[in-house]
């Protein structure tokens, strides 16, 4: 009987130790590994849309409250002004979510670039959505209103020959960020002046 | 007693490294020595995991209980792989998406296990830190020979950390031959690796 209480008394000590230890720990480094995992994640595709910016979009970035969630807005400076700035977004594509980086110029509401982040697509078709730079060129420039539609839906965009399910993905994609960029316009355009 | 200590520490190095006289611990030593700098990472990672579970089973070894032993080791082993892998995470992103999932693998790796219930459970803290440094060195240099020679074999190039990387070491024209970074090249390697150290071992 002795025994046994003294099993249990030692692993639960060092369950609670261990746990309380790594719970310490994580919270020290949370920050870190978020700037790390947006540096080396979703830095790369900021960085591609975010073109001739002066600042660091990864560090000069701030968030808001949508809802229930908060978004993070990430800002490029030109010339001493916060010119644009990128956000994600997501849109239902063939295998899974697309995940979306989208780039829009404060300036005029248009649209600077897209980029596809996270996806779960078929590799040589639906996956071309993030390797073919054509594709997503396509909505460079374009005012960032209203809603986009592949060409075979009346829209826009030319889909993808083969990956029509991904490319409507990827506008609707960018629609829903069209959407979350009107709700939350003033706020962003608030919030980004003060990086200079 | 110094002595022994030196030869707690040396005996990893040599007459018991892990992969090779041992032959434990296969599972990291095949899949992540497709580079040095992979194979350095990883077995530094196995050390720092090493030597704090050895102290801390040594430490501990005559308040754990005999019968739920294991499961305090592990407890022990999982607690140091975790903050491996959070820092890892934090200070080294790079290293970490490319050992990914075998950084985890750690806990289940049967060097720590061994080592612990082995030699740490019966031992006293300088000597199990002795143990655990030296066969975690030892398990750091076999994975580094391992990865030089895929390296070098199986892309032609030899990258040390980062950036520093020596790229046609073996000339332009050489063609790497890509089933050495596959899993079969890491069995054939290990194994002619194993037989080259029994034959000058044996003599």
């Amino acid at each position: 009987m002795n025994e046994m209480v003294k099993m249990v008394v030692v692993l639960t000590i060092l369950s609670c130790v261990s746990g309380g230890s790594l719970a310490f720990l994580r919270q020290n480094t949370a920050q870190q590994i978020e700037y790390q995992q947006l540096k080396f994640v979703k830095g790369p595709a900021i960085m591609s849309i975010l073109k001739g910016i002066s600042n660091n979009p990864i560090e000069d970035r701030f968030k808001i409250k949508d809802g229930d969630i908060e978004r993070s807005f990430y800002v490029g400076v030109v010339d001493g002004q916060a010119k644009y700035v990128a956000f994600e977004s997501s849109g239902g594509g063939f295998g899974g979510p697309v995940g979306l980086m989208i780039g829009v110029d404060l300036t005029n509401d248009k649209i600077l670039g897209v980029g596809v982040t996270t996806h779960s697509e078929t590799p040589g078709v639906g996956a071309r959505a993030k390797t073919d730079p054509d594709f997503v060129a396509q909505f460079s420039g374009l005012p960032f209103k209203g809603q986009f539609k592949v060409t075979a839906d009346g829209g826009q965009i030319d889909a993808l020959s083969g990956a029509t399910v991904t490319s409507r993905g990827v506008c609707a994609g960018v629609t829903a960020a069209i959407k979350v960029y009107e709700r939350l316009k003033d706020q962003i355009k608030e919030k980004a002046q003060a990086f200079k | 007693m110094a002595k022994s200590i030196a030869h707690e520490f040396t005996k990893g190095l040599w007459e018991e490294i892990p992969p090779f006289r041992l032959v434990l611990g296969l599972c990291p030593t095949l899949a992540v020595t497709k580079t040095v700098e992979n194979g350095i990472g990883m077995g530094v990672a196995t050390t720092f995991v090493l030597v704090f579970s050895n102290i801390l089973v040594s430490a501990l070894r005559k308040l754990i209980p005999s019968k739920v032993r294991i499961a305090c080791f592990i407890i022990i082993i999982a607690t140091f792989v975790t903050v491996v892998e959070l820092l890892m995470q934090a200070y080294a992103y790079k290293l970490f998406m490319k050992l990914g999932i075998f950084i985890p693998l750690i806990v289940v790796n049967c060097i720590v296990l061994g080592r612990a219930e082995a030699f740490a459970s019966k031992n006293g803290i300088v000597a199990s830190t002795a143990d655990g440094l030296g066969i975690g060195i030892g398990f750091t240099l076999s994975l580094s020979a391992l990865g030089t020679v895929r390296e070098i074999l199986g892309s032609g190039s030899l990258t040390i950390w980062g950036d520093l990387a020596f790229h046609n070491i073996l000339g332009a024209s050489f063609q790497p031959f890509s089933f050495m970074v596959q899993a079969p090249g890491a069995f054939i390697c290990l194994g002619l690796m194993l037989c080259l150290m029994n034959l000058v071992g044996s003599k």
